[in-house]
């Protein structure tokens, strides 16, 4: 084994990391910012993706598809969190995890309805589509790209939730909504916008990751799994225990399917477990309560 | 002589920098009626939760008739006769008085581990709690949801749970606070009834209550024990009045 | 007198009834010995969810390991359905007690991924361990022998149904007995507040590992008479869609409420039958709308429907129970 090889095993988990970063860095927000239990998280994701792979197929540039993914996405969020998550708020785990499990069906059920159930196609763009070279080796450019992606994504959040009133704002509403409107902050406002972009960025994960998780009827269902697994492990604190634990179970599914490919879903697994096990309200805890 | 129902020895405890229980040390004999007071911070709560095993002390013993507990999880200490009320409800709100004393017996009867016979058994526990309620003046509340009872008798059916329990050793955390004064007759009523061989401790800031209640009063300041003494002694003392007493007897 | 008779006869009419649709709808046999594997499925859940307050979003895990359970045991030990019933039901309650043991002390977000988790590892060895398991392409060849050497499974489903029945029957008798028993009000306390019974000096781990062992046994029976009644066991009986299954079912049906799994799982089932074969797109569509009017609007499902009937055609009769 050179270090040539290692580095790019490292730098594969790396791009696959960053890939489940941005398509779960919206069930960060939803679930873990606003702590609702949000099982429709690879819905909304879908909703996105579809609207997207549909803007693509007319002609519309990938930019372009991106933008399309996240308004769909998130106006969808916007009603759904209207009508749906707003009544739940007040009502603990289960109500939430079983509505929300409810509107996943009924998405997967209208996009199969309205889109039959083939595969969506998501072609790349020519200049993410070819390879580039990074000094030691040619390399798949989407993959850099997507590291790219995560990075600014990340530093995105942590500008507009860390640095200005508004994140303030929302993780006061969150510990305290009835305080936060006897002071006068519009709370539900607040939750509704957080809400919406929780589910936009899941809409441009969508459509970002879709060459490696691709687009397909069971696709909320199938990758649910995973999207709670990164903020599990993660923890409810912020993004950036999202980001550590996409990184490293990125990097551990990487390293594991090139060591012992037969084992390597119980290595993932495994390591699921034991992270969850060793640090129970994850890497970065949220405010206990 | 027997030993004590309950001996704290050389109970420490520190957050970081922060002490915030030094070598406490406390005796209660059977039948004990004493008060543990002290201003807010003074490391009451944190003192009964060194007692009750929700925190684990870092140096100390803590013993019950004898027996070292302080290895023992929070339930196995209940178990053991160390029991507490809270001072904000911690009841079985959607089940009925009578239910949530009668899975206190069952409990302490180790018949909570029954699957199969129920009527009987349960029905035994039923019956137990409703002369307990009954004795209590709980009259017909007894069959209402804990969580819909009037704020006075759920602080009341604390006390029935606590005393179902039999301890050899009760911890009371303010056992009428909040409770509006039309209804605290009935609380001071079941307290001086208390069972005489249980050794009773009352965590109170309510200076008439503790002075009423208790033959012997422990003064907590800042995680050490300030002094103790019969509540004359305490009544007296220039330093308690200062640090504790003068803010709210004149 | 009059009260409690009419509450036996309330128990006993579900049970007559079932016993007499062997006569009443012989051609749908195996659809009706489909609701009973459902409800009893669901009725673990009500157990450890409903009572005990365990939010688990795998407890498909247990049905699966009892479906492979009892047929790798027909296949390779012995054909006789009942002691493959027995093994698979000792499979799954040792398989909960002791992922149990090891997740029981979280609670929330943690306790729900953990058992997603479980699950996931489960069909993940289920996949690999293709010389027990057949792999993704099932598991096959199950051929029970006659119930009690006597009653051979016919071709029309008679044996298996009312087989089916008296199993279920059994499991449900227990279960009740269970949760009017002080261990199963012990659980009802436990999920309103574990803190509460902590201060009683009940063991809440101890306890809550002991519901979920007895919730997966039961689930690993349902497993069984599935793997019985179809005679194949598929990787999907352990996957996420059949943990969601039943959480619907339950849910649908009424948590803590005495019929609402068996409720839950007549109306999936039979609307799962009939509807999926004309587009089982637009029958998910119809669930997932259910399910959110249930949470949203009706919090004590169809047995809760019901009741509120029940009290609209009889206005005057309280203090019954």
């Amino acid at each position: 084994m050179s270090v040539l090889s290692l580095l790019t095993i490292l730098l594969d988990g790396l791009a696959f990391g960053m890939a489940l970063f941005v398509i779960s860095v919206g069930l960060t927000i939803t679930l873990g910012l606003m702590r609702v239990v949000n099982l429709a998280h690879g819905a909304f994701a879908m909703i996105g993706g579809y609207a997207g792979s549909v803007a693509l197929a007319n002609g519309a540039g990938f930019a372009l598809a991106i933008l399309i993914a996240a308004l769909a996405a998130g106006g969808a969020g916007l009603a759904a969190e209207r009508l749906l998550f707003r009544p739940l708020y007040s009502r603990g785990d289960l109500p939430q995890a079983l509505m929300t499990f409810g509107l996943t069906f009924v998405v997967i059920a209208t996009l199969t309805i309205l889109f039959g159930t083939a595969i969506r196609i998501m072609p790349l763009p020519p200049s993410l589509a070819g390879l580039v070279d990074i000094g030691f080796r040619a390399y798949p450019a989407y993959r850099l790209f997507l590291i790219a992606a995560g990075a600014l994504l990340a530093l995105l959040l942590w500008l507009v939730i860390d640095r200005t009133m508004f994140g303030a704002r929302l993780r006061a509403a969150v510990d305290n909504p009835r305080m936060c409107r006897a002071i006068g902050i519009d709370v539900d406002a607040i939750f509704a916008t957080t809400f919406a972009a929780g589910c936009a960025l899941a809409g441009i994960g969508a459509v970002l990751g879709a060459q490696l998780m691709p687009l397909e009827p069971y696709y909320a269902l199938r990758y649910l799994v995973l999207f709670l697994i990164v903020v599990g492990i993660g923890g409810t604190g912020d993004f950036r225990g999202s980001l550590v634990a996409s990184l490293v179970l990125g990097l551990i599914d990487t390293v594991g399917k090139y060591f012992l490919p037969g084992a390597s879903s119980y290595i993932f697994f495994a390591a699921v477990i034991g992270l969850l096990l060793w640090r129970p309200r994850g890497l970065v805890p949220g405010p206990s309560q | 002589m027997s030993a004590p129902a309950i001996e704290v020895r050389g109970l420490t405890k520190s957050f970081g920098a922060l002490h915030v229980a030094q070598l406490i040390d406390l005796s209660l004999a059977r039948g004990a009626r004493a008060a543990l007071i002290g201003p807010n911070g003074a490391g009451k709560t944190t003192f009964v939760n060194l007692l009750t095993g929700v925190l684990v002390a870092d140096a100390g013993a803590i013993s019950l008739d004898g027996a070292r507990v302080d290895r023992l999880s929070p339930a196995a200490r209940v178990r053991r006769g160390l029991v507490r009320t809270h001072q904000i409800n911690t009841l079985l709100r959607e089940t009925s008085a009578r239910e949530n004393v009668a899975l206190a017996i069952a409990e302490r009867d180790g018949c909570a581990w029954r699957m199969l016979a129920y009527r009987r058994v349960w029905a035994a526990c039923l019956e137990e709690a409703d002369a307990r309620l009954a004795d209590l003046g709980f009259g017909a509340s007894a069959d209402d949801a804990a969580g819909s009872l009037p704020y006075g008798l759920q602080r009341l059916l604390e006390i029935a749970i606590a005393i179902s329990l039999k301890p050899r050793v009760l911890l009371l955390d303010e056992p009428a606070a909040g409770v509006p004064s039309g209804e605290a007759h009935a609380i001071h009523t079941a307290i001086d009834r208390l069972p005489k061989e249980t050794a009773v401790l009352m965590i109170e800031h309510d200076m008439d209550m503790v002075f009423r209640f208790a033959q012997e009063i422990v003064v907590l300041v800042q995680g050490r024990v300030l002094m103790r003494g019969a509540p004359a002694e305490i009544a007296a003392n220039a330093e308690v009045r200062t640090v504790y007493l003068g803010r709210s007897r004149p | 007198m009059i009260a409690r008779a009419g509450n036996w006869a309330m128990r006993a009419a579900p049970w007559l009834a079932a016993i007499a649709v062997n006569w009443i709808a012989p051609d749908y046999m195996s659809l009706a010995a489909s609701v009973l594997t459902m409800g009893l499925f669901a009725l673990s859940l009500d157990l450890a969810l409903g009572h005990a307050g365990i939010v688990t979003l795998g407890h498909g895990a247990f049905y699966g390991v009892g479906a492979y359970a009892a047929g790798i045991f027909a296949i390779h030990v012995w054909a006789d359905p009942l002691a493959g019933l027995a093994a698979a039901t000792l499979v799954a309650g040792l398989v909960g007690a002791v992922t149990g043991a090891l997740i029981l002390d979280t609670s929330g977000l943690t306790l729900m991924m953990l058992t997603l988790a479980i699950a996931s590892m489960i069909a993940e060895f289920a996949n690999s361990a293709r010389d027990l398991t057949g792999g993704d392409d099932g598991l096959t060849g199950i051929r029970p022998s006659p119930v009690l050497g006597l009653f051979r499974f016919d071709l029309w489903g008679h044996t298996a149904y009312l087989y089916t029945l008296a199993v279920v029957f059994v499991w449900t008798m227990i279960a009740w007995r269970i949760l009017g028993s002080p261990f199963g009000h012990s659980l009802d306390g436990v999920r309103q507040n574990a803190a509460r019974m902590r201060a009683i000096g009940a063991p809440v781990r101890m306890r809550l590992i002991a519901a979920y062992a007895l919730s997966a046994a039961m689930a690993g029976t349902a497993g069984a008479l599935g793997a019985q009644a179809t005679k194949t066991v598929s990787l999907a009986s352990l996957g996420v869609l059949t943990s969601g299954t039943v959480l619907m079912v339950a849910v649908l049906g009424g948590m803590r409420r005495r019929w609402g799994a068996y409720l839950g799982a007549l109306v999936y089932v039979v609307g799962q039958n009939f509807a999926a074969e004309i587009d089982p797109f637009r029958w998910m569509l119809v669930i997932g709308l259910m399910m959110i009017a249930v949470v949203m609007f009706f919090e004590n499902g169809l047995a809760g429907l019901v009741d509120l009937l029940d009290r609209r055609a009889r206005p005057s009769t309280g203090g019954g129970k």
